[in-house]
């Protein structure tokens, strides 16, 4: 089976480019203005986009995707309106990858035989799911599989040598590096380490590595996409969207622009930047 | 949700973590080889006299074990039914069962090379046995413990800082145990190359809920000892309030295969059951959170809700995955006592026995209250009194003079 995500990838690998993945909180801050800027995003630059699913205990995440969330519980985001935001995208986008990323829970309480189909009904192409490593790939990962979706996890500095293979063994899609030990939107990571970190994931792997969590500006950007096969931007979305909010939360007429402003110049810095040979 | 009975209660969890379905080890990639590391290092220490050896000179000598299993004749004069035997868990050093984990728990520390420890507090029990154990150990010890925690448990805050810790109040959600919790969990994260977390409850992935457990059924086997001496025979009933539930599995533990032994667990009903309660398993389903599957407060989608208690130590919206297992194949009967029940308990334990309990294991006294005058004169009740009411002091004279004026 080949998802969007596999064919995104021999596409920016034939144009010898790094893919721009960026993240977002379904819902916030209100599901119609999250709607505008998930669809602003391709025409900004993305290349594939992570949709957050919002969870009111985000263990992994610091206090910008965190408020992210919680604005989005408050505008009355479900994961059923997560997928009707997929839904409503694919009516005027079938090609930019969806790969949903949150926790465990809401998906456990909707069901998992009934989650898969409908979220692939829905047109997501992966998930990412925080708290279910290897050990609990019975859940969700293996049936994710078996519905023709990409099950992308995550590899951190503490996946040594040892733990990777298992790590990779039913990883699909791309892997996720996390260039650090921490939540989201704390440290940024440091080029050179994130270097050797991509060569060992590849010693492992054909997947494309993507390489998240402390990126933050162009220029980190551009840096990460020269070593990896991607470089996601979180909490820099999230922020230059809260910035835009009025003083009760709620969406300006500047709020899809300073989105997708941001991520344009990140595209940008991501774009520039020559692949390393493979 | 029919299960087969098995052939003991006490063999779990198996050895991916699970009960049954609750349980297992549902953490982010970059805990989880900390955790296997964990695990081996539990087993390695299990299975080294040494470690007994020593832990049980702690036991002794620092945290004044054997607790008396003491016959509360008034209280049972009172209720005019089953003799009552209350486990002083209170007498403990630090004033709550909760020691027993952690000294556990800081010896395996100090096993793996960890210097710096972290831990989540409701009641601040928890966390002024983390300060006082990483004060005899020289260890850096963090404590995160909610803002509206911080508030109404003063006294423990104070001792907290006087033993060297650091307090951090935490102020996102409803700024209470479960979001002590979540702040836990990201420094862990963030520090995990030199950083322990130590759970103050059955609770968190494998190996926790079934590491703390061993660390607690201390309390049961003493009391299945000091019950024999005393009466020369097994209770006939065990009742123990449930926060995340490691008092009482401490106490459960060592008679789930004594058939004739009947158990009960005591949730937080905070304002009742149909308003905002914290008794996960009588107002819960299955779910899925900090580490482990088990019975939660949650919404239908799945967004966990607020516990509410008076008592800041069960205030939290789940149980440990080994009570739910109990619970779904019936070995245990989980109650539960509201705020009223628990504040009345409290002001009778203190005017009958002169022991004034904490409000935790007020509510599991609120059910003796209950149960006791039913059952004849020769039924044997233990309550397991897990912590002293010091820490409550102040709130429940506030509370009392309130109502006063
Ligand atoms: C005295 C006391 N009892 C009980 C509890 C509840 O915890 P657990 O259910 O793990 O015993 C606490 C928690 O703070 C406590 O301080």
């Amino acid at each position: 089976m080949t998802t969007r995500i596999d064919t995104r990838f021999a596409e920016l690998k034939a144009e010898g480019r790094a893919a721009f993945v960026t993240f977002v909180m379904a819902g916030d801050p209100d599901p119609a203005t999250s709607l505008e800027i998930v669809k602003a995003l391709p025409k900004a630059g993305a290349d594939i986009i992570e949709i957050g699913m919002p969870f009111t205990d985000p263990m992994a995440d610091g206090p910008s995707i965190q408020a992210a969330g919680l604005r989005a519980l408050q505008a009355g985001m479900t994961l059923k309106k997560t997928l009707q935001l997929v839904r409503d995208f694919r009516s005027s986008d079938n090609k930019t990858p969806i790969v949903l990323m949150g926790y465990y829970n809401p998906i456990y309480i909707y069901g998992v035989d009934k989650f898969l189909p409908d979220a692939k009904a829905a047109g997501v192409d992966g998930l990412i799911i925080v708290d279910l490593p290897p050990e609990e790939d019975a859940e969700l990962c293996l049936p994710a599989m078996k519905a023709g979706l990409n099950f992308i996890r995550l590899a951190t500095p503490t996946t040594d040598d040892k733990r990777l293979p298992a790590v990779l063994a039913n990883t699909s899609g791309f892997v996720y590096y996390v260039s650090i030990t921490g939540i989201t939107g704390s440290a940024s990571a440091d080029s050179s380490a994130v270097s050797a970190a991509v060569a060992r994931i590849k010693r492992h792997t054909k997947l494309p590595v993507c390489v998240g969590f402390g990126i933050r500006t162009p220029e980190a950007a551009h840096d990460i996409a020269q070593h990896a096969n991607g470089a996601v931007v979180g909490t820099a979305l999230v922020d230059a969207l809260k910035a835009s909010l009025d003083a009760d939360g709620k969406a300006t007429a500047r709020t899809v622009g300073a989105v997708a402003d941001l991520a344009a110049a990140l595209a940008q810095g991501v774009h520039e930047a020559k692949q390393a040979a493979e | 949700m029919t299960q087969a009975i098995p052939n003991s209660y006490r063999s779990g969890p198996d050895d991916t973590g699970h009960f049954g379905i609750f349980g297992g080890r549902f953490v982010a990639e970059t805990l989880m080889p900390l955790i296997l590391d964990l695990q081996k290092a539990y087993e390695d220490a299990k299975a080294d006299p040494a470690f007994r050896k020593e832990m049980d000179g702690y036991l002794k000598a620092y945290v004044g074990r054997p607790s008396p299993l003491y016959f509360a004749e008034r209280l049972t004069e009172h209720l005019g039914g089953a003799k009552i035997y209350l486990k002083r868990e209170e007498l403990n050093h630090t004033g709550s069962h909760k020691v027993n984990n952690v000294l556990g728990q800081i010896m395996v520390a100090r096993r793996m090379g960890k210097k710096r420890i972290i831990a989540e507090t409701g009641a601040g029990q928890h966390g002024v046995a983390t300060a006082t154990l990483c004060a005899r150990f020289g260890l850096e010890c963090i404590v995160y413990m909610g803002a509206v925690d911080v508030a109404r448990q003063q006294p423990n805050v104070i001792r907290m800082e006087m033993l060297g810790a650091k307090v951090v109040p935490v102020q996102v959600g409803a700024r209470t145990l479960k979001d002590a919790m979540n702040e836990a969990l990201r420094d862990w994260v963030t520090n995990v190359h030199n950083t322990f977390y130590c759970i103050g409850t059955v609770a968190g992935p494998h190996p926790y809920p079934m590491m703390v457990r061993d660390f607690q059924s201390i309390i049961g086997d003493e009391t299945r000892a000091q019950m024999q001496e005393i009466e020369g025979r097994l209770p006939d009933s065990l009742i123990a309030c449930i926060g995340g539930g490691s008092n009482a599995m401490g106490l459960f533990h060592p008679f789930l295969d004594d058939p004739s032994v009947d158990i009960y667990g005591v949730e937080a009903a905070g304002h009742g059951l149909t308003n905002l309660h914290a008794a996960s398993i009588a107002g819960g389903r299955p779910g899925v959170l900090h580490g482990n599957r088990t019975y939660l407060l949650m919404d239908e989608d799945g967004q966990i809700q607020e516990g509410h208690s008076i008592s800041a130590g069960l205030d939290y919206p789940g149980i440990g995955p080994e009570h739910s297992w109990l619970h779904t194949i019936g070995r245990v009967k989980y109650l539960s006592a509201t705020d009223e029940e628990a504040l009345a308990a409290f002001q009778l334990l203190s005017k009958l026995e002169g022991i004034i309990p904490a409000l935790e294991p007020a509510h599991a006294l609120a059910k003796v209250s209950e149960l006791a005058p039913k059952l004849p004169k020769d039924h044997l009740m233990v309550v397991n009194l897990s912590g002293r009411g010091d820490k409550d002091v102040p709130q429940v004279g506030d509370i009392l003079k309130g109502r006063q004026s």
